[in-house]
């Protein structure tokens, strides 16, 4: 298998897509000539076109509807939003009629869109640039929300996504993009709304996505080091949201972290915390504890960003607390 | 235009007329729940425009829907079992009054987000485009949908595209209470589309003639590549915005110089003065509108209501 990075999953995936299914095609802001604020899409225009790759106005409302209306008429738009920050200017969009309109009108309008968005914290971007509002969104029934935490998922995931026939928002951390790991070679898929284990372990159930995977596995690897075994349940899709794993997991090990970047309240968190109270109360042995990004708008200083920002010793922190207690 | 489309055009309107009027009564005793917004005033628009368009032309409108649908051949049975919630109602009870739609008769739904589906207009649009299909998209809303940014960012795309959409702005003078001059910089709606370099133009909306030929004439020129256009049809509704709505608005004076010059009554005398229709034939087709309601009723009262495992369907379309 290649060791390629996220960006270069992400990018094989879209070609793919794209050389395999006419239909297939991107819009967004400087998803063209550019190639894509984060270069995601570097080489596509020449390759496909501008009718395939298509740059739009800055106008996420109108990029997002246009989306819709293209997927209405049986095509598969991908459309890009440079972060997904910039998604509240379509929200209305995203969560009032894409996750709406298969329902609200019968099931008549099929809808085989994908929303890619970049998010996360980190990069001193700033309080309206750094967000992970991933919660938000997976919490409208007719969504779907992936996030993946690898490049193989990544590729396989976004492959999945744009042949799928409902709306998907696929968040992209900005700072995995970097991130290199192990790809199959040839066409695959990765199934959308199935969790899955990234590494066994026996004592302490870690419940975690996306950037906070590659957290998550550090601070396993130190508390590997001190004896304590952590199993990672990655739920690379929070809507819909796959608890099987979670709860086979917590079974064994008794005790769990759930690891989010975005803010505890109301949180990914909370709704995974309150399902493993709610279908196995009887396997606590310890209270669950969250680790998420401090309950502040990220600041641009990158000591202060840094210490609002879920860290290892945060969750090798949890990790402790939840054995002793 | 042989007597038959006449003819159609003429019972299309009463029958949009005498539904409405019996959906507002349902209302009143409760059947019907909801919003509900009556078309009534405004029938020579959808009527006029939406017979010049082809069957592949795609049509999408705003909450106000009834009259649309109608005209793009739902029946007015399963209109009518919409507006009731019933398992028979062309979104499966599912819609109600704001969300009608059959896209196997290219009536891509009403939608209740003031604009929001001007977007969504534009991309039907692409996707004809894209595949190289002659088919224009119709897009109606009203004169407040024109203040808002969804509308803007429509026109724009539409028009750096070079799309073909017919953006028509139902002017019916109010957005809810607040008349248009009140909410618009400018009140002559035909004036935005000069900023995307759009060809206008503003239509009588009570006369469907008028309707019709000016829709014929625009859709015929962006399907043949004239790129997007934007029509203004002045028009005013006879009842409130919704029902509840106390006119605190308006003078009765106004509104009853409007009903006056009712678009039904236009193109009755239209018919008659031009020798296309006598006064029996019109009786006669008003009758016909007359049955066709009843039975609607009769069957939307008589449908079944959705199951209860008809709740979780249609969430998404791959479980």
């Amino acid at each position: 298998m290649a060791r390629i990075t996220m960006r270069e999953a992400i990018s094989q995936a879209l070609w793919e897509e794209m050389e395999r299914d006419p239909n297939v095609f991107i819009l967004g802001e400087e998803v063209g000539v550019w190639g894509g604020t984060y270069a995601v899409t570097k080489g596509f225009y020449d390759h496909f076109g501008p009718e395939r790759v298509r740059d739009t106005p800055i106008a996420e409302a109108g990029i997002i509807g246009a989306a819709i209306g293209a997927a209405l008429t049986g095509l598969r738009p991908v459309a890009e939003l440079m972060t997904i920050n910039f998604a509240f200017s379509a929200m209305d969009h995203i969560v009032n009629q894409a996750a709406k309109l298969h329902y609200m009108f019968g099931g008549q309008m099929v809808l085989p869109m994908v929303i890619r968005a970049v998010g996360g914290g980190g990069r001193q971007l700033g309080a309206t640039h750094s967000q992970t509002p991933d919660a938000v969104f997976a919490h409208f029934p007719g969504l779907k929300v992936v996030a993946p935490g690898t490049p193989a998922d990544a590729k396989g995931l976004l492959k999945a996504a744009i042949r799928s026939n409902d709306p998907i928002l696929f968040i992209e951390h900005a700072t995995l993009y970097q991130m290199r790991g192990e790809v199959p070679e040839g066409d695959y898929t990765v199934p959308i709304g199935k969790s899955t284990i990234q590494r066994p372990g026996r004592d302490v159930t870690i419940v975690t996505y996306s950037k906070m995977l590659e957290i998550s596995l550090k601070a396993a690897d130190q508390l590997a080091k001190e004896g304590i075994e952590v199993e990672i349940v990655d739920l690379r899709t929070l809507r819909p949201l796959d608890m099987e794993p979670v709860l086979e997991s917590f079974k064994k090990t008794n005790r769990a972290v759930i690891v989010e970047e975005g803010w505890k309240s109301y949180g990914v968190g909370a709704e995974i915390a309150s399902r493993i109270y709610e279908e196995a109360f009887d396997y606590v042995d310890a209270p669950i504890r969250r680790v998420a990004q401090k309950e502040v708008p990220l600041p641009y200083n990158r000591t202060l960003e840094q210490m609002a920002l879920p860290k290892v010793e945060d969750v090798i922190q949890a990790v402790k607390e939840v054995l002793n207690g | 235009m042989e007597k038959d489309e006449y003819f159609r055009m003429y019972r299309e309107m009463v029958v949009i007329r005498r539904l409405e009027e019996r959906s507002a009564e349902l209302y009143q005793q409760g059947k019907i729940g909801g919003f509900l917004h009556l078309y009534i005033g405004q029938e020579a628009v959808s009527t006029g425009l939406i017979s010049a368009r082809k069957p592949q032309d795609r049509v999408i409108t705003a909450y106000r829907d009834h009259g649309v649908a109608i005209n793009c051949g739902l029946s007015a049975r399963e209109v009518m079992a919409e507006l009731l919630g019933k398992a028979t109602g062309c979104s499966k009870g599912k819609g109600g009054s704001m969300h009608l739609a059959d896209v196997t008769k290219n009536f891509w739904g009403g939608h209740a987000i003031v604009g929001a589906h001007l977007p969504i207009a534009t991309g039907l649009a692409l996707g004809d485009a894209y595949k190289g299909e002659k088919n224009v998209t119709i897009c109606m809303f009203g004169d407040g949908a024109t203040n808002i940014g969804f509308f803007h960012e429509a026109l724009n795309m539409s028009k750096i595209w070079n799309l073909p959409v017919l953006w028509v702005c139902e002017n019916n003078q109010y957005g809810m209470g607040t008349a248009v001059e009140r909410a618009s910089a400018v009140s002559e709606i035909i004036q935005k589309a000069q900023a995307y370099a759009m060809p206008s133009r503003r239509v009588d909306g009570m006369d469907v003639m008028a309707m019709r030929q000016a829709a014929e004439e625009m859709i015929e020129a962006i399907r043949n590549g004239a790129g997007p256009m934007l029509m203004e049809a002045m028009t005013y509704r006879f009842r409130g915005h919704s029902m509840g709505d106390p006119e605190r608005y308006r003078k009765p004076e106004e509104v009853h110089r409007y009903q006056e010059n009712d678009p039904i009554g236009i193109f009755r005398k239209y018919l008659q003065e031009n020798g296309i229709a006598t006064e029996e034939e019109l009786n006669q087709l008003d009758d016909e509108a007359e049955a066709i309601v009843e039975d609607a009723v009769q069957f939307a009262e008589a449908s079944p209501e959705p199951q209860p495992h008809e709740l979780f369907e249609h969430i998404y379309v791959e479980a």
